[in-house]
């Protein structure tokens, strides 16, 4: 069956593959140089950002002006407004894990495709602790 | 640590793309492009329609990402640093952190401040210091 969001899905994941490839997101050095700002600073993943905020800020916009997306029935989008300790935490230890190595979960994933070892214990590592983290989650008290 | 050259153009077609698939995803599914949501939801056991489009984003991001790469991309000047215990630890804090913080660089950084969260925004200005001060540390107090 011809679905056309399952198309647009693997569009949308085409994008994302091609922009964090082109980018040179999947190459850790290139993001580290930019977390380096006191040493070989590479600016590029600013305009990464800013291109990325720019084009979404804007498409979101008028995105949400329609009811409904084209082929769901409803925006899934996150109801939880509060900041709370696992947010911020979560966020610290993200960052840690980021400027150890240079990878970020998507560019980590993509880069699979260019069969470096690093790349894979990576991604098995941080499927290990995705996995963990939510079984803890699910099991532990409501945060 | 070896130096990187400055790629303005690279950058901001990259970034483009990256934003038009978080736009594509949300007008077409009504979905946030987070990479680490997107990719957690594949580790269960359980079959839904959830798993489905998940699994489809995350071939069409290794397909853009290999084509991309015939063209665009060197893939040969990928360099890493540290060796395989400093990748697990990384990819352990990676994982704990994302699942913890609900959402990544693309989640939280792109498509979370794009919606004018708070809770993104926090979570971009607390992964971004840490990360600077990680990188600080590893590079220029501990050397590298």
């Amino acid at each position: 069956m011809p679905d056309v969001g399952k198309i647009t899905t693997l569009i949308s994941g085409l994008l994302f593959g091609a922009g964090v490839t082109i980018s040179g997101m999947v190459n850790p050095m290139k993001v580290l140089n930019f977390l380096d700002i006191t040493g070989q600073w590479d600016a590029s993943l600013v305009l990464v950002m800013a291109a990325g905020l720019a084009v979404t800020l804007i498409g979101y916009q008028l995105v949400f002006r329609n009811k409904a997306p084209l082929f769901s029935p409803t925006f899934k989008l996150p109801t939880l407004k509060k900041v709370d300790l696992p947010l911020v935490a979560g966020a610290a230890l993200f960052g840690v894990g980021w400027g150890l190595s240079g990878f970020c979960p998507g560019p980590a994933v993509a880069s699979l495709v260019f069969g470096n070892t690093q790349s894979f214990i990576f991604v098995a590592a941080m499927a290990v602790g995705m996995i963990a983290t939510r079984q803890i989650k699910q099991r532990g008290p409501a945060s | 640590m070896s130096p990187t050259e400055f790629t303005p153009l690279a950058a901001i077609v990259g970034g483009s793309l990256i934003g038009s698939s978080a736009v594509l995803l949300m007008l077409t599914n009504g979905r946030i492009a987070g990479a680490s949501g997107i990719f957690a939801g594949l580790l269960s056991l359980e079959f839904s329609s959830e798993f489905s489009w998940r699994l489809t984003f995350i071939i069409g991001m290794l397909i853009g990402a290999f084509l991309s790469a015939q063209l665009f991309f060197d893939a040969s000047s990928i360099a890493f640093t540290g060796g395989p215990i400093t990748t697990v630890a990384a990819g352990l804090f990676v994982g704990i952190g994302a699942i913890l913080g609900s959402g990544c660089t693309s989640g939280h950084g792109i498509c979370g401040l794009s919606r004018f969260s708070v809770r993104s925004l926090t979570a971009t200005l607390t992964f971004m210091a840490t990360a600077i001060t990680t990188v600080f540390i590893t590079r220029h107090v501990w050397g590298a």
